[in-house]
């Protein structure tokens, strides 16, 4: 599944898209929803679980965490950002 | 009016005189007069705009420049709303400007955007961004939203024709810190420009109802890459339902009640005193006030018992904001502590002291 991220997520990463598997070795599916999702990336990212306030979109449309995820769908992370 | 002068609009298929005259008719207020209301500013006065409305209440500091266009570097020190509106009025004599020298808070905000058929978001702050869209969400109008991070930028048309708002794509705040706020992360100077003339289209889109204006759309637009991308998503009933604005919002530009002395008034003092730069190690590695501890405001948290209970602290950023974030933080912790913002900061010590 590959992750486009934006904002202070790009930064806090290190790389503008990054790709993980969604099924462990066994085939088995292992981020079945967005809110998956989310728990996955602020296990291995600590720093984004501080973004108390992350939009996730699938497929270019805004996301709920309830949403199902498939390993073809476009994932962006999009934080809000400030300057002006 | 000469006729002429909007020629190349009228003149243009799909736009014309109809809707030059809708421009005519408009009221927009452009709230910030920084990197992004420059563009806008100026290109919705070019255009036609009958009425701009524009708050602000900050000086021109040299560091603006590199993406503030409208300013001269004479003009470092002065404020922004009177050179801005200045220059503005000599390039269209025709538009009225209503000219609001102050930040835009809870107290003001309603009887401010009231005035006006569309809001423009030029702010560099979550604060103000959230009381514009609760403002215009109570008193229903549009507002056009353009921010900055880095290389990137987002636009999109809040509230317009019952269309979703910022809180249905970001509900509630960041917590504090946990997003650069306030331009403490650095810009690209041509990136405001961009993003604040998409504003600028959006705006006129949105006044003449031609095209799609971007509503329900977040565009993220990655400068770097030159990719854009558009998000779509929806009004959200449990975000939209607001019937009156929050007591206070975490604006940094728009704190009173706190202990500020001027730059001047600090230098005068005469009693001992520690003083703390919650700057970034390389700005104040670039240059600090004599005896000045370097604190940035990342540590602040960490080095609270470092404060001193004999002496007043006073807190210095570049331009005051920082600082008086940091004051906020301190007294949320420790509501005694004898700490002073000095206000202007070091914008204001280089513009009146100079670098010696």
């Amino acid at each position: 599944m590959t992750i486009l991220l934006f904002g202070v997520t790009k930064d806090i990463i290190g790389t503008p898209t990054l790709s993980i598997p969604t099924a462990n070795f066994t085939g088995n599916k292992t981020l079945k929803t967005v809110g998956d999702l989310r728990r996955f990336l602020t296990n291995g990212y600590p720093e984004l679980a501080k973004l108390t306030s992350l939009a996730i979109a699938v497929n270019n449309n805004y996301a709920k965490d309830t949403e199902p995820i498939n390993s073809y769908d476009e994932i962006a992370l999009i934080p809000p950002v400030s300057g002006g | 009016m000469n006729p002429s002068r909007y020629l190349r609009q009228t003149s243009l298929i799909g736009f014309g005189a109809i809707n030059q005259n809708k421009l005519l008719q408009a009221k927009v207020l452009v709230v910030g007069l920084g990197g992004l209301g420059v563009p806008i500013a100026q290109y919705l006065n070019a255009m036609g705009v009958g009425t701009i409305g524009i708050v602000e209440n900050d000086v021109i500091a040299l560091h603006n420049l590199q993406r503030q266009v409208l300013y001269a570097e004479n003009e470092v020190g002065a404020p922004k709303l009177a050179v801005g509106l200045k220059k503005l009025q000599g390039q269209n004599t025709n538009t009225k400007f209503i000219p609001f020298n102050t930040y835009l808070n809870a107290t003001n905000a309603l009887e401010i955007i009231a005035q006006f058929d569309v809001v423009v978001d030029a702010t560099d702050n979550f604060g103000t961004r959230y009381l514009i869209n609760d403002a215009c969400v109570i008193l229903n109008k549009p507002f056009v939203y353009g921010a900055l991070h880095g290389f990137e930028g987002q636009i999109s048309v809040f509230n317009f024709k019952n269309g979703p708002t910022y809180r249905c794509l970001f509900p509630h705040p960041p917590k504090q810190d946990s997003i650069p706020d306030c331009n403490v992360n650095g810009i690209l100077g041509v990136l405001p420009g961009i993003i604040g003339t998409l504003q600028a289209l959006e705006v006129i889109k949105v006044i003449t109802d031609i095209g799609e204006p971007l509503t329900g759309k977040l565009l993220l637009y990655d400068g770097l890459t030159q990719q854009t991308r558009s998000i779509q998503f929806k009004r959200q009933a449990s975000s939209t339902k607001i019937s009156q604005l929050k007591a206070a919002y975490e604006t940094p530009d728009c704190v009173n009640d706190l202990d500020t002395i001027t730059i001047e008034e600090f230098l005068r003092l005469k009693t001992p005193f520690d003083l703390w730069d919650v700057r970034e190690p390389s700005e104040f590695k670039d240059f600090h006030l004599p005896n000045a501890i370097n604190v940035p405001l990342g540590q602040l948290q960490n080095r609270l018992n470092e404060l001193s209970t004999i002496n007043y602290t006073y807190l210095v950023c570049q331009s005051g904001k920082r600082s008086a974030t940091a004051y906020q933080k301190i007294k949320a912790h420790k509501p005694n502590a004898k700490v002073i913002n000095v206000s202007g900061g070091i914008n204001h010590y280089l513009h009146h002291y100079g670098n010696s």
